[in-house]
C-alpha cells in the first residue's frame, strides 16, 4: 500500500497543518510516512500546499504526479489539482469557495463546504481539518481515533487547548464524508 | 531528545536497506516526525559537535534555527556569523583548535564558503559542510536542485584536493551519514561535505527517537597551546614549489586511500536490470518509483544509487551495468553526475540523461516517458 495525498489552498487555511496531523496519523498506525510542504515564496498570502505519503514500503519519490487523494480548498488549488488525482482517486471539494465542477469523470469527487462546516463547528479557522475529516470518512486510508490521537501530538502541550475544537471539526468533516452533504 | 549510545552499525547503504525492510519495527522505540534540516542538525549535535557556525538561507535556515537552540542546551558554541565567509572562517579556527565543526548553508552561501574551504583541504583540518541544494546559477530559486554536483564533486575552492561528498536519500540515511562525515573528516584530515537538496531538507520522515553518539579523539595535531611541547603548525601556505608538491603528493595519498576504503552506494532490483537508472539523493527516490512504473510495464528495471559522490563507485557501477542495455542518470540539474556515470562505464552502455533545473524535480512518469523514448529509438538503431 502507499497513498498520496495532496492537500491545497490559501496559506492560512491550515494547509501545512493537517497534513502533519495526517502523516502522524500514519507514524502512530507503524506505517512509513513522507510529509512535504510547498515552501515557495508563494506561501506569503498566495496559496499553500503539502504532499503527505502514506506507505507500508519505502517511500519512493516524494513528488507526486499521481494522487490518490487531494483536497482542494480554494479556486487556484482546483484548477492546479484536480488533474493530478489518479483514475479512481479522490477529490474533496471545498464548496463553500469553490463553484468550478471537476472536470473528470474517471475519480470520485467528494463536495463537501468544508469553511462553512468549519464554522458550523466553532471556528472557520479549522477548515484544513474538517477537509481532512471528509477525505477519511469517504476513505478510511488510517483510523479516526488514530488522528483524534495525532491531533493531540500535533498539537502539543503548547496548544493543548485547540484538541478539543480541532477532533469536534475533524468529527464535523468525518460525518460530512460518509453522508456526502450538498450545500 | 535524548541521546544513547547504540552499537556500531554496518556501513550506511546496509544499515538504511535493513531499517527499509522493516527487521526489528515491533520492539523499536516509537519513531518521531523530523524535519530533514532538523534531523541533520540533531545529528550532528548527536555526534558530539563543538561547534556550529552559519548564516541563514532557504532551503537550509531550519538547520541554522535547530543549533541555534540545541548548542546552547548542550553548552556548546553557536555562532550565526556576520556572513558565510566568516563562517567557513571560524570554522578553520576551531577545527585547528580541536572541535568538531559543522558549517551549513546552501548552494550561493556554499560558493561563497569555497575559499575557505580550500584552506582546510590545503591545511588538512576536518570539517563537516551541509549543502542543502537550491535552483542556481546565481540567487536562482529556492526550489530543491542538484545544479552543484561539479562543484562539490570537483571544484569548491581553488587547487588540487578533493573531499568526500555524501548524497543521502532520506532523512535517516542523513541522520546515519552525518556521523558518517565526522567519522571520514577525522580518520582523514580532510573537510567531508553532505550533499542535500532543498526537499530533503523539507521533508518530514519518521525517524528513530534517539541519534547514535560518537567517541571524541585525542589528535596529535591540533593548536592547543605549546606550553610543555613543540610548536605545531597548520597552514595551506608553502612558498617553495619544492614544499608545496611534497605537501600535494601527500593529500594525495590520503585521497587514494579514502577511494580504496571509503566507496559507498546502494541498488535496487539490480540482479536481473537490463535498464539501469543511476540517480542520487532526491532523483532516486523519484528513479525508484520509475523503476517500479517500469517494472509494471513489464521492463527490466534496475537502480545503481551512488552515496559517495566523491569517490564515485566507479567499479560498482561498471559491474552493476553488465548487461545493461541502456543506462539513464536521472537528475535535478541539466546533467553532472552523468559524465562520472559516462566516465565509469567507459563506453560499455549507451549512457542518457534525464533532467529538471532551476528547482523543478523530475516526475516518475517524466522519467519512464524518457526511458521509453530511448528503449524506443534504440530499437530502431538495432533493426
Amino acid at each position: 500500500m502507499e497513498l498520496s495525498t495532496v492537500i491545497a489552498g490559501f496559506g492560512g487555511q491550515g494547509i501545512l497543518f493537517a497534513g502533519k496531523v495526517l502523516a502522524q496519523a500514519g507514524l502512530l498506525e507503524g506505517r512509513e510516512v513522507l510529509w512535504i510542504p510547498s515552501y515557495g515564496p508563494e506561501m506569503r498570502g498566495g496559496t499553500a500546499s503539502c504532499t503527505v505519503i502514506i506507505a507500508d514500503k519505502t517511500i519512493g519519490s516524494p513528488i507526486v504526479d499521481r494522487a490518490d487523494h487531494a483536497v482542494v480548498l480554494n479556486p487556484p488549488s482546483m484548477a492546479k489539482y484536480a488533474a493530478v488525482v489518479a483514475p479512481g482517486g479522490l477529490l474533496v471539494v471545498n464548496t463553500t469557495l469553490i463553484e468550478a465542477e471537476a472536470d473528470r469523470d474517471d475519480i470520485d469527487v467528494l463536495e463537501v463546504p468544508c469553511t462553512a462546516v468549519a464554522k458550523q463547528a466553532g471556528d472557520d479557522k479549522l477548515v484544513s481539518v474538517v477537509a481532512l475529516g471528509a477525505l477519511v470518512g469517504r476513505r478510511r486510508f488510517v483510523e479516526p481515533e488514530t488522528i483524534h490521537r495525532a491531533l493531540a501530538v500535533v498539537l502539543g502541550d503548547r496548544h493543548a487547548d485547540m484538541v478539543e475544537a480541532d477532533m469536534a471539526a475533524f468529527d464535523a468533516g468525518y460525518e460530512a464524508g460518509l453522508e456526502e452533504v450538498i450545500a | 531528545m535524548t541521546v544513547v549510545d547504540r552499537p556500531a552499525s554496518a556501513r550506511p547503504h546496509s544499515a538504511a536497506a535493513s531499517r527499509a525492510h522493516g527487521g526489528d519495527a515491533e520492539d523499536a522505540p516509537q519513531r518521531v516526525l523530523m524535519k530533514g534540516n532538523e534531523a541533520i542538525a540533531e545529528a550532528a549535535v548527536a555526534a558530539g559537535c563543538d561547534a556550529y557556525f552559519g548564516y541563514p538561507i532557504t532551503p537550509q535556515a531550519e538547520l541554522l534555527e535547530w543549533m541555534a537552540r540545541r548548542m546552547p542546551e548542550e553548552g556548546r558554541v553557536f555562532v550565526q556569523a556576520e556572513s558565510e565567509l566568516a563562517a567557513i572562517n571560524m570554522a578553520l579556527g576551531a577545527s585547528a583548535a580541536g572541535a568538531r565543526v559543522l558549517v551549513s548553508s546552501s548552494s550561493p552561501g556554499i560558493s561563497l564558503m569555497a575559499e575557505g574551504m580550500s584552506y582546510m583541504a590545503g591545511s588538512r583540518l576536518p570539517v563537516v559542510l551541509v549543502n542543502v541544494m537550491r535552483g542556481g546559477p546565481g540567487l536562482g530559486s529556492i526550489g530543491a536542485a542538484q545544479g552543484d554536483y561539479l562543484q562539490a564533486t570537483k571544484g569548491h575552492g581553488h587547487g588540487d584536493y578533493r573531499v568526500p561528498v555524501l548524497g543521502p536519500s532520506s532523512i535517516s540515511e542523513a541522520i546515519d551519514l552525518v556521523r558518517e562525515a565526522f567519522i571520514l573528516a577525522e580518520r582523514y584530515r580532510t573537510p567531508v561535505m553532505i550533499l542535500a537538496d532543498g526537499i530533503l531538507g523539507q521533508a518530514m520522515e519518521p525517524v528513530a527517537p534517539t541519534f547514535k553518539t560518537l567517541a571524541k579523539r585525542q589528535p596529535d595535531w591540533i593548536l592547543d597551546g605549546a606550553d610543555h611541547r613543540e610548536p605545531r603548525v597548520l597552514k595551506s601556505l608553502h612558498l617553495r614549489p619544492e614544499d608545496l608538491e611534497a605537501h600535494d603528493i601527500e593529500l594525495h595519498e590520503v585521497y587514494q586511500q579514502i577511494a580504496a576504503n571509503e566507496i559507498r552506494w546502494a541498488g535496487e532490483r539490480l540482479e536481473d536490470a537490463d535498464v539501469l537508472l543511476v540517480a542520487y539523493g532526491t532523483a532516486a527516490r523519484v528513479a525508484r518509483t520509475a523503476v517500479e512504473r517500469l517494472r509494471d510495464e513489464g521492463v527490466r528495471a534496475g537502480l545503481f544509487r551512488p552515496i559517495t559522490l566523491w569517490p564515485f563507485p566507479a567499479a560498482a557501477l561498471r559491474e552493476a551495468a553488465t548487461g545493461a542495455r541502456v543506462v539513464m542518470a536521472v537528475e535535478m540539474s541539466a546533467g553532472q553526475m552523468v559524465e562520472d556515470v559516462r566516465l565509469a562505464l567507459e563506453g560499455a552502455a549507451p549512457v542518457f540523461h534525464h533532467g529538471r533545473m532551476g528547482g523543478m524535480v523530475p516526475s516518475p512518469d517524466g522519467v519512464v516517458d524518457t526511458m521509453r523514448r530511448v528503449l524506443a529509438s534504440s530499437e530502431e538503431a538495432a533493426r
